[in-house]
């Protein structure tokens, strides 16, 4: 690792600051510790979240929707978004118990990983993610492979997550690296479906339009017999080609929709 | 307390001060922002029993409790577990060096070979049955998952933290 300052304020006012010091938010670290580790950063300042209690939490807003701090550990959610069975076993199934102890929800939608789970969750419940400047809508901010609406600086700091009917978050998971080799994450509202995919596509987590206008229609998972993704822009890497990750979409759609509760 | 650190080499312009508690000894030291638990632990410290089998996150023989939750120290830095309450595996065995109830059953049922991943086993093993006393065979194998093993092939493993927790273990699939 290059040397780099931490910094490790205890209020949000102090690290939005120190942010316009310049410097990278540091929360779980379980993506930017071994990054730094291979010299891939040299970030000169790390500004720590984790000493924020304002930046954790689960709670209820007034609209029924379930918001998330953004330096909540993905072990706090699978304990406490209980009001969101879908999306508190996605974050019980993210990598292995210390990974969970550590990273954070802010960390994973921020970094924007193609095969992350949270980002699933936010695009297919239609989440609103809140930062130190703005809000900004989970159609809006995933904007490609690692790549968010997120400027230099700013800090995710709380996520909003309308509570569907039912959903289910499907995960084929990638033995080695406990990721997603792709995963499904469906949601049903009384306004329609909303189905989003990780893990498969070079363009990061995206919405499967075809396979909403099925659902919508009908709520079963025969509504997607027949329904192809075009393998075209999947991932393909050692652990599965283009066609094959194609073909998971599917699979991993249907066992969404028979498990959305 | 005690002053650590003396043997790292570290550079006086990113240094941190931290305090911690290490197996219920206060300690306190000089590190850098980029200093690990896991160094702080064992270079600074000299508790040489954390191990480090990867340095990527990935193997867990590197496994610690911070403030009673399980953590990879390769993976958090030190300055980060400022105040905290940290366990590692010389605490685990009583001060006159009696076996706790977990290591004890990996002995019994040789739940190790060469004992590298030993240490984070153990701790794994130790957080699991704090918050779930009488898991199945299942919970225990999923809560191993980031805890990497070359020897033994875990069906060990998995008995002796199933006896640590006062259970019979049914016989295992590939016996
Ligand atoms: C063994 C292993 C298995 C894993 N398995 C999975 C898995 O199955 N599914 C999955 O989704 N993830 C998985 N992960 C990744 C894990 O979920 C990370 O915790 C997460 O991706 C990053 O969160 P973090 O809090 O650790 O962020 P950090 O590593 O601290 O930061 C990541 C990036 O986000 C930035 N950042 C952090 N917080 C904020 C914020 N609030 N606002 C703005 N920017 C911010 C940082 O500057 C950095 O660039 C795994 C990781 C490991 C090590
Ligand atoms: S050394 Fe920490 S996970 Fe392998
Ligand atoms: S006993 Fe050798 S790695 Fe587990």
């Amino acid at each position: 690792m290059y040397a780099f300052d931490l910094e490790r304020p205890t209020t949000l006012d102090a690290a939005v600051k120190a942010m316009a010091a310049g410097g990278q938010p540091l929360s779980g670290g379980q993506t930017l510790i071994p990054t730094l580790k291979a010299r891939l950063a040299d970030p000169g300042k790390l500004i720590s979240l984790h000493s924020i209690p304002e930046l954790k939490g689960v709670s209820t807003d007034a609209e029924g929707r379930i918001c998330i701090k953004g330096a909540t550990t993905h072990g706090t959610v699978a304990a406490e978004a209980v009001a969101y069975p879908a999306l508190a076993h996605l974050a019980a199934r993210i990598g292995d118990p210390a990974v969970r102890t550590r990273g954070t929800i802010g960390g994973s939608l921020a970094n924007n990983d193609p095969s992350a789970c949270y980002p699933a969750a936010a695009l297919g419940s239609g989440a609103t993610i809140c930062t130190d400047r703005r809000e900004i809508a989970a159609d809006d901010y995933f904007q490609g492979m690692f790549a968010t609406a997120l400027e230099d600086g700013e800090i995710v700091t709380e996520v909003k997550f309308p509570v569907p009917q039912v959903a289910a978050y499907e995960k084929f998971i990638q033995p080695a690296s406990r990721f997603p080799l792709v995963a499904v994450f469906v949601a049903k509202f009384a306004d329609g479906v909303r189905v989003a995919i990780t893990g498969a596509s070079e363009t990061g987590v995206f919405r499967w339009a075809e396979a909403e206008a099925a659902l919508s229609a009908r709520f079963e998972a025969s509504a997607l017999d027949g329904l192809a993704m075009d393998p075209d822009h999947m991932i393909a890497d050692l652990h599965g080609d283009k066609a094959y990750r194609a073909h998971l979409c599917g699979v991993m759609a249907k066992r969404a929709v028979m498990h959305a509760a | 307390m005690l002053r650590l650190m003396a043997s790292m080499r570290f550079r006086e312009d990113f240094h941190v001060r931290v305090s911690m508690t290490v197996n219920g000894r206060n300690v306190s030291g000089e590190v850098e922002g980029r200093t690990l638990l896991v160094e702080f632990l064992r270079e600074g410290l000299h508790l040489t029993g954390t191990h480090v089998g990867c340095d990527t996150s990935q193997c867990g023989a590197c496994t610690v409790h911070v403030d009673g939750m399980q953590v990879k120290a390769c993976s958090m830095f030190a300055a980060e577990a400022d105040g905290a309450q940290v366990a590692t595996i010389e605490g685990v065995a009583a001060n006159d060096g009696t076996l706790s109830a977990i290591q004890q059953a990996f002995q019994d049922h040789h739940g190790l070979q060469c004992g590298f991943c030993t240490p984070g086993m153990v701790m794994a093993a130790a957080s699991l049955l704090k918050a779930n006393p009488k898991p199945t065979e299942h919970e225990v194998r999923e809560h191993l998952e980031g805890n990497i093993c070359r020897c033994t092939g875990y069906h060990n493993i998995v008995k002796a933290i199933m006896a640590a927790s006062g259970q019979e273990m049914p016989a295992l699939a590939a016996e």
